[in-house]
């Protein structure tokens, strides 16, 4: 497991394994196992998971050996950590996202699926059909990159980008997927809306997603919609 | 115990030491721009817990301070006055009940710190009451203050020496600010970044000893470096990777971006230098049209560095609790 990861010390308090430069799901894979076990084993550092990257930050006076820099004493130690036999049976959480596709709720649906050569029906049955891992969090608070997009579904982003996108709009840009946790700007093309809260931060844990998760998304229509936002806490 | 907002001033916002361990769920750290000055700031008060403080931008507010207070004010060079009495800086201030506080323009840096005795008591968000304004976390929703706000102060013991009468009192000693706030503009020290080293020639020479200019697209997330237009010899696509405040990035225009105290926790531009953390703060205070200019630095002599602040600050801030023992 520990081969073939590139190490950069990024700043005093952060070390950077680079697993790849892809956006693949096996490489997520591994991103996702590590950053599992090194939370089990060494829970003093703050692990980031991104696409083909984790991120440890650490307290570099706690992580200090002799001649040492700290990022070497921390390398050895992740190195140790991730050479272990055995794996972690990290058995991803899933998770259902319930979308109401089309009309207000996903004004570009129709673009979208003019763009692919679908008919919308097509289109949500394609984008509900797939199974989707949670490569990452970012962009703001709880925002998931998914992966696992039906690449026949791939749009690029939008000219003029949204200055408000409602919370829970579920959106395609490029060949990528994800959830507006919040109101926030944005270029991707909505395609539809879920009713769920995605994060609250008086929450536990503030994030409905994390990384590593599974996601399939289910078609509901506009009753559903509102029943189950009405069931949401605001 | 509470303090009114009477005006805003600039950009005013509650900051604490920031909300570190959540960057996995796409929170970022926030808290104050200028560490040492905060910290500073809650030690002359005799806070000693990460308390808030009000972390002011280039014009302070005006506050009424509801009930007697203890108060220090510490970073820029801000201008400070109850009524006609001038506040004086990087010092301990009793002000009596009704106090108004009124914080103006700054002749050297850009961000001033308030603390008050007790702490801006309100509720903590994820460990931190620091408002980040770009992902809306914090008090009402991470925005900066307004007129009208009202901030609980926290309780605490009264501080030592004589009852406070009607009057505003100094105390009659203060740190020296020297070492802790750059007034002469210092070269920021640049660890390498993944990049750096795709810049072509001519970027390099710029990237190290060159005058870049803060632009006024700058805030708590950001500043932009305008003045020369640095390029990578070929051009480059990246796929996301976590970010850091001091990431120094290399968006497409050319014009490096350094990332700041609310950073987002990921982000796909070139990295093409990291700015010790040491240093960080002195950036912070750069004002918009203030020079910057970098020097290549390695990552042994930034963590030297960091090591021999936080030894000489854990010194002054015990020292600092000293002297209020015995005010």
């Amino acid at each position: 497991m520990a081969q073939d990861i590139g190490f950069e010390a990024l700043a005093e308090d952060a070390l950077l394994l680079r697993f790849g430069e892809r956006i693949d799901s096996e490489l997520n894979a591994r991103v996702q196992a590590a950053a599992a076990r090194l939370h089990q084993r060494l829970p003093q550092l703050e692990c980031v998971p991104a696409y083909a990257s984790l991120l440890l930050r650490f307290d570099p006076s706690s992580w200090a050996a002799d001649d040492d820099a700290p990022h070497r004493h921390l390398q050895d130690a992740v190195n140790a950590v991730l050479g272990e036999n055995g794996t972690i049976v990290a058995t991803p959480r899933e998770q259902v996202i319930p979308v109401c596709y089309g009309g207000e709720y996903g004004p570009d649906l129709a673009d979208v699926a003019a763009h692919c050569g679908l008919a919308a029906d097509a289109l949500i049955a394609r984008h509900t059909a797939a199974d989707y891992r949670v490569a990452m969090l970012g962009f703001a608070p709880g925002f998931p990159y998914l992966l696992g997009l039906d690449p026949q579904l791939a749009v690029p982003r939008r000219h003029d980008p949204r200055q408000r996108v409602p919370a829970g709009s579920v959106a395609i840009g490029g060949s990528q997927t994800g959830i507006y946790p919040e109101v926030l700007p944005g270029g991707w093309q909505l395609i539809g809306r879920t009713p769920l809260r995605l994060f609250d931060a008086t929450a536990r844990p503030p994030s409905l997603l994390a990384a590593g998760d599974r996601v399939r998304f289910q078609a509901i229509d506009e009753d559903s919609f509102r029943q189950l936002a009405a069931a949401e806490p605001r | 115990m509470s303090v009114s907002v009477l005006k805003p001033g600039l950009l005013s916002s509650l900051q604490d030491a920031g909300r570190p361990g959540h960057a996995a769920l796409g929170v970022g750290r926030a808290g104050a721009m200028d560490g040492p000055a905060w910290q500073l700031a809650n030690a002359l008060v005799g806070n000693g817990r990460g308390e808030a403080a009000i972390e002011c931008t280039l014009l302070g507010p005006s506050l009424r301070f509801e009930q007697a207070a203890v108060i220090a004010l510490t970073g820029a060079a801000i201008a400070a006055h109850v009524g006609n009495q001038s506040i004086p800086l990087w010092t301990t201030c009793r002000l009596p009940a009704g106090s108004v506080l009124q914080l103006g323009g700054m002749t050297h840096g850009s961000r001033a710190y308030l603390a008050v005795r007790g702490g801006f008591d309100v509720a903590p968000m994820l460990g931190s009451r620091s408002s980040d304004l770009h992902a809306r976390l914090g008090h009402q929703h991470g925005r900066a203050l307004r007129a009208g706000d009202v901030l609980p102060i926290g309780a605490a013991e009264p501080l030592r020496g004589p009852a406070l009468g009607d009057a505003v009192r100094p105390l009659q000693w203060s740190i020296n600010p020297q070492p802790w706030f750059d007034f002469g503009g210092r070269t920021l020290a640049l660890l390498p970044g993944s990049h750096g080293h795709l810049l072509d020639q001519a970027s390099q020479q710029l990237l190290h000893g060159a005058e870049f200019i803060l632009s006024k697209d700058s805030n708590r997330t950001a500043s932009r470096l305008d003045g020369h237009t640095l390029h990578l010899r070929e051009p480059l696509e990246l796929i996301s990777e976590a970010t850091l405040p001091g990431t120094l990035q290399l968006p497409p225009s050319g014009q490096p971006i350094a990332l700041l105290a609310e950073a987002p926790v990921t982000g796909g531009y070139p990295r093409i230098g990291q700015i010790a953390a040491v240093d960080l703060p002195h950036l912070a205070q750069r004002r918009p049209g203030d020079a910057v200019c970098f020097r290549c630095s390695t990552l042994d002599e930034a963590l030297t560095r960091l090591a021999a602040r936080q030894r000489r600050l854990g010194h002054l801030i015990n020292a600092i609790a000293q002297r209020l023992e015995h005010a």
